[in-house]
């Protein structure tokens, strides 16, 4: 008969921790594993959609991780797909409407891709790598920290195409009505961060700078 | 001599690895080294293939620039001077577009090599002389009017993006020089198309009857009008033999563009001179053409509009065809590599340049998009060439009788 006990885990200890801040940099779901990128071409062409596309992203997983680790002994292997399906599903219908009663005008912009948070490679992949596998309250830390390091590539994408392509942050004009030339000055709006490959060239620039600070991401040859 | 010489010794220290100044080793070490002939050494056996090296090649394609340069300078000063409907000699419109283009070139290569300098120093390793002949492309194919900062930024994103990301000179998947264009044309499209950019009409009034629309341009209004639709015909007479982008004008280059494309006949000598001196592959500059001339061809004979009607060999001789065919698509890092690939590479990138142009008339230059979309696939093209070599040379060990 074992005697060994279980040792009670404190809420935040560092193993807890490091749930929360590993997506952040180590693992990002973006720069790192390179999930979740549809979207971010997608919808950052401003900072407003990014941030709302964030906090969706960031309930979705959270809740649905709780939901999967709370069930993930009642789900049979076999259909363990579906089970995950229907509770993103159902998690995001709820994000949908609740956009559409409060938040009508983002809720245009971001259109289809609200919707594609179900396929969202991110949110299957945790459900599969961490929620079968882990508590609930691990698993919520996890899907927080996962959803805040996959939100902060999004706006940081965001934050350069908004400010690049339109001259403007959050909606307000950053940079003077007089610098443009059409009204005699010098500066013009740089059209192409308006087009998802500019995305694609902002975040493959975030993943350089991120590797050039953190060397051990980069593969051993 | 002695003088310059002195001035680089008593600098070296300075910029040493020890020294104050190190982030301008690579400066100094490219400037010297373009002044004398590097006092290096080689401490292994030499071997030696064949005696050019990269800056001679990049010097030689810069000599067949040459004519493209002083023409676009005058065309410049030409367009200038009649759209503002003054009389002008050979030199004052040389002069004016001299100065027009000076600064462009200038700001070209600071920016160019600002990016190559920086990596250079980062890298430790010498600055190459890849940013050359990319530097003095880029303000061939820019219009007169651009803002310069425009032009810096195209050609940082370029270095960047298009070069120093995969490695730098040499490890490229895509032409630099391109790049730059493609990156402004997406980025500024208001400055690089449309009718107001491509004739400098400052300091004048305008004559009438002035057009500032390139060739590529007016063909775009005729998309979409069926063929030998009556409303088309002013459009069309320009195109005429007596109209100003008849074929003579547009071989000779009396037409508006890019500052360095309009004349096809000083490219094409620029690319006999490449070709003669073995720098420039005439096997993908030959199957360019041929691409291109199908492609036309085939428009031709089945035209729904006059876009599509134009004579195969006018269409080749407008906008950017020569001159991408001969400078850009010949880019001996970015095309294919195999012999074989490269009359694949040529012939697709023409053949989808005339592709691009005439179904999506917002993309005049579809040249510079299909040479782009080739430089991607020409790896895989010499891939498969190689895999098929290598099968047919298996065959061959298989059963010997055949052969």
């Amino acid at each position: 008969m074992s005697t060994e006990v279980k040792q009670k885990e404190s809420l935040f200890s560092k193993k807890n921790q490091r749930l929360l801040s590993d997506p952040f940099n180590d693992n990002n779901p973006i720069t790192v594993q390179v999930l979740g990128i549809c979207s971010a071409l997608a919808i950052t062409v401003k900072l407003e959609p990014a941030i709302v596309m964030s906090l969706s992203v960031m309930f979705v997983l959270a809740a649905g991780n709780v939901i999967i680790s709370l069930i993930r002994n009642l789900i049979p292997n076999r259909i363990r797909i579906i089970v995950q399906l229907v509770v993103v599903a159902s998690l995001v219908i709820l994000v949908d409407q609740f956009l559409k009663a409060y938040a009508y005008d983002v809720s245009k912009q971001l259109s289809v891709f609200v919707g594609l948070i179900i396929t969202n490679c991110i949110i299957m992949g945790r459900f599969e790598a961490f929620a079968l596998g882990n508590g609930p309250w691990k698993a919520f830390m996890d899907g927080i920290g996962n959803s805040i390091g996959y939100g902060v590539i999004l706006i940081a994408v965001a934050f350069f195409r908004e400010l690049l392509g339109s001259g403007a942050l959050l909606g307000f004009q950053v940079i003077p009505d007089s610098w443009y030339i059409t009204n005699g000055g010098f500066y013009a709006n740089n059209g192409f961060f308006l087009f998802p490959p500019m995305a694609l060239i902002v975040v493959g620039l975030i993943i350089w700078a991120q590797r050039a600070k953190n060397t051990k991401l980069i593969e051993e040859k | 001599m002695k003088f310059v010489q002195n001035i680089f010794d008593q600098t070296r220290p300075l910029v040493e690895k020890d020294g104050k100044r190190n982030i301008l080793y690579p400066l100094h070490n490219a400037l010297e080294t373009m002044a004398f002939v590097p006092n290096h050494t080689a401490h292994a056996g030499a071997h030696i293939r064949d005696a050019i090296d990269l800056k001679r090649t990049m010097v030689t394609v810069i000599f067949a620039m040459v004519p493209a340069l002083l023409f676009g300078m005058w065309n410049i000063g030409r367009l200038h001077y009649g759209a503002i409907g003054l009389e002008a000699t050979l030199l004052d419109n040389f002069l004016f577009g001299a100065l027009k283009l000076l600064p462009l070139i200038t700001v070209t290569y600071a920016a160019g090599l600002g990016v190559e300098i920086f990596f250079s120093w980062k890298r430790n390793h010498p600055v190459n002389e890849g940013f050359l002949v990319s530097g003095l492309l880029i303000p061939l194919i820019m219009p007169v009017d651009i803002p310069l900062w425009m032009v810096a930024a195209s050609t940082i994103f370029a270095v960047l993006i298009g070069k120093e990301v995969f490695g730098g000179t040499g490890m490229n998947l895509l032409n630099p020089a391109l790049t730059a264009r493609a990156f402004a044309f997406f980025a500024y499209p208001t400055w690089m198309s449309g009718d107001q950019v491509w004739i400098n009409t400052s300091g004048g009034d305008i004559v009438d009857g002035y057009s500032g629309a390139t060739a590529m341009g007016d063909l775009a209004t005729t998309v979409g009008q069926g063929l030998g639709n009556p409303s088309m015909e002013t459009v069309m007479a320009q195109f005429g033999p007596e109209g100003t982008y008849s074929l003579m004008n547009a071989f000779l280059g009396l037409i508006p563009g890019s500052i360095g494309e309009t004349s096809a006949l000083l490219i094409l000598l620029g690319g006999l001179f490449l070709i003669f001196k073995g720098v420039g592959s005439w096997k993908i500059m030959l199957s360019f053409f041929l691409g291109g001339l199908v492609m036309a061809g085939i428009f031709n004979a089945f035209a729904v509009n006059e876009f599509m009607g134009l004579n195969p060999i006018h269409q080749l001789m407008l906008g950017g065809f020569i001159f991408g065919m001969v400078f850009m698509a010949t880019d001996p890092v970015s095309a294919a590599q195999t012999e074989t690939g490269k009359y694949i590479y040529g012939f697709f990138a023409g053949f989808f340049g005339i592709m691009i142009r005439v179904f999506n008339p917002a993309y005049p230059e579809g040249i510079m998009l299909a040479i782009l979309f080739m430089n991607v696939m020409a790896p895989l093209i010499d891939h498969y060439v190689i895999e098929a070599n290598i099968k047919r040379r298996e065959k061959r060990l298989s059963n010997p009788k055949t052969t």
